[in-house]
Formats: C-alpha cells, structure tokens, sequence
C-alpha cells in the first residue's frame, strides 16, 4: 500500500528509528536516514532499507538548525521527486530532578526535541501541501501525557509536540495531510539503556505488559499511520506502552 | 511589465484552479478568486520561488487584488 513513496526519518541511525526506517523499506518505501553525528550506523541503515529493493541514503543534520533542515529537505525532496511521509522521531534526554536542573539542558532539549519537530514539519509541509497529499508522524512519549520526574524538560517538549500535532493536523488537514503521533512508553533502545537497574525495575512494575516495548512495535504502529489505512485519523496520539498509560 | 503579469497569472491559476478570465488585475483573491488564508500563504511562497523574492509577512498583508502582487514584484525588480 506504501510502495514507491518516500519518506525522510529523522534520528534514524539508531533505536526506534532505525526501527522505523526499515520498516518503510518493508513496505516498499524509499527513505531518507538523518542522523547528526553516527554515519556509519546510518549507512548500515541505509544499507538495510536497500535489502527491500529500495532506494535509500543518508543525510546529516543538526535537525536544532534550521538553514541545515532547509537544505536537507531540499535535497531530499529532489532526490525522491517530493515527500510523502515525514516521521519527527530525533531526540535527546538530559535527565535532572528540576532543581539541579541546567538552563543548557533545557535548552537542548527543546531545541532538538521540539524546535527540531517545527523546522522539520515546516519545510516538509510546504513540499507536501503543493502535493496535495503528506502524512507527518511525531515521535513523542508517554511521559509527555503523565510528567515524569528528573524530566522536566524532556516531558515539557513532549507534551509541546503533543500541542503542535494538533494544530498541524488543524491547519493541513484542508491540504490532505495527516499529522498524528505516537507515544511510546518504555522501549528498549540506548535512551533507556542509560537507565540504573532500580529505575528499570520501577518502570516494569507500571507496565501491565511487564516487559519493555520493541523498536518494532512502535515502527508498526507508524507505518499504519503512514499509510492510507488512516486517511481519516488526524491530530491523535497513539500510546505505544504496554497498556502504561490509559 | 506584461511578463510578470502573465507568470502571475498563470500561478494564480494553477494555484487557486480559477479560470484564467477570472484572474482580471482588480481581482481579490479572498473575495473574487475564492483563496483562503492559506492559499495566500501558499501563494506568497510560490511567487518568492518563481521571482526569487522574499516578500515579508508586513507586505503580505497588503496583498489584496493580483495587481497589487503584479506592481510589487515589478517594484522590488
Ligand atoms: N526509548 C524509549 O523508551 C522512548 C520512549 C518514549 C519516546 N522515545 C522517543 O523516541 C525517539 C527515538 O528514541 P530512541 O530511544 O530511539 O533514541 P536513541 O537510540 O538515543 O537515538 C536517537 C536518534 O536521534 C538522533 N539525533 C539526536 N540528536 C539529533 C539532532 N540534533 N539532529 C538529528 N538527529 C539527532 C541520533 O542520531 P546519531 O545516531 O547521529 O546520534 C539517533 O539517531 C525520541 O524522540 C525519543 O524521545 C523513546
């Protein structure tokens, strides 16, 4: 259903958008892997999205800045002959309990986190809305619904994009594009192997599922939004957790 | 000057899928052309592609018939 469109995933050289990324080439699409500063991860990315008979290439971009998101949306698009899927899935954690808490960390969190999602989805939006036909899939989190502490920061730019998915989904709609996204819960990638084994244990013991979610399971849970399977949802959010969260 | 007004013209057309009679230089294009602010946005996007112009959100606003894109971009030319 998805053969022959392209799509640009952010953040796709590891964890859950690598997952993503390949998943589209399963499908038939050609992708677009950005990364910002892992190339080899993103070439054997690329690498693996061309086993489907794909093309696929990568491109490096600081996603914070937007003349770099310009460009590789420029370059993208001609590469590709336009865009029909974007996924915002890039981003970063800088965890501290609120008081100890540094104005960079914030600042980087929501350049990447946030800012990084509205100069991605703005470039696309302008290729897409010509089209006449787009889907845009923000990455965001669970703890964006439920705050989280130690993430004030992080769970401040989640719920941002949140917001920012639905008033997306408002102002395209009337252009044929879908914006929607999705919320994992606990998956297991680097982000969370970072986390001590109490914190683990803790986080387990509020997951009815009791195990951490895959990669895969959140790239399946794109991919159906991508495809016209859900022309008609727009501006949702999707909890991708386990039953975490309800 | 007819230059501009024809590449004008032919956006406007393929944008707003008007009939090319429709697109006089008195047109509005919100009342007449039937755009709404979106399109305009739109349209704004693609004449700074086509003429390679930036026309700021303050000139924008003042664009009200396809005349008044026509004398600014000949203007900023
Ligand atoms: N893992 C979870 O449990 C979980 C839960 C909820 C939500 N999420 C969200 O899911 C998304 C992916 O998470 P993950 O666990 O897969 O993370 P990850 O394994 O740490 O991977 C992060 C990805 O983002 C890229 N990236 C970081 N900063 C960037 C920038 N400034 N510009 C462009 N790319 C940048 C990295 O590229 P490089 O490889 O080049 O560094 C990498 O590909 C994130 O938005 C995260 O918040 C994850």
């Amino acid at each position: 259903m998805l053969k022959g469109q392209s799509a640009l995933v952010t953040g796709g050289s590891r964890g859950i958008g690598k997952a993503i990324a390949v998943e589209l080439a399963k499908q038939g699409v050609n992708v677009a892997v950005n990364y910002s500063g892992n190339r080899e991860k993103a070439e054997e990315v690329a690498n693996s999205c061309r086993k489907y008979d794909v093309e696929a290439f990568t491109w490096k971009a600081d996603i914070s800045k937007e003349e770099e998101v310009k460009t590789m949306l420029k370059e993208v698009t001609s590469a590709f002959g336009g865009l029909d899927i974007l996924v915002n899935n890039a981003g970063i954690t800088r965890d501290n309990l609120m008081m100890r808490m540094k104005e960079d960390d914030w600042d980087d969190v929501m350049n990447i986190n946030l800012k990084g999602v509205f100069f991605c989805s703005k470039a696309a939006a302008r290729t897409m809305s010509k089209q006449r036909s787009g889907k845009i899939i923000n990455i965001a989190s669970v703890v964006g619904l439920t705050g989280n502490p130690g993430q004030a920061n992080y769970t401040a730019a989640k719920a941002g994009v949140i917001g920012l998915t639905k008033t997306m989904a408002k102002e395209f709609a009337s252009r044929n594009i879908q914006v929607n996204a999705v919320a994992p819960g606990f998956i297991a990638t680097d982000m969370t192997e970072q986390m001590s084994e109490e914190a683990r244990d803790a986080v387990l013991s509020q997951i009815p599922a009791s195990h951490l979610g895959k990669p895969d399971d959140v790239a399946h849970a794109v991919t159906f939004l991508a495809s016209s399977s859900a022309g008609y949802i727009t501006g949702q959010t999707i909890n991708v957790d386990g039953g975490m969260v309800m | 000057m007819a230059d501009v007004e024809e590449r004008v013209k032919g956006i406007v057309v393929e944008r707003l899928g008007v009939e090319e009679t429709e697109v006089t230089r008195e047109a509005r294009f919100k009342e007449d052309l039937g755009a709404d602010s979106l399109d305009v946005v739109e349209l704004v996007m693609e004449l700074e592609d086509e003429f390679d112009l930036e026309i700021s959100d303050e000139d924008a606003e003042k664009i009200v018939t396809v005349a008044d894109v026509v004398d600014y971009i000949q203007a900023q030319q």
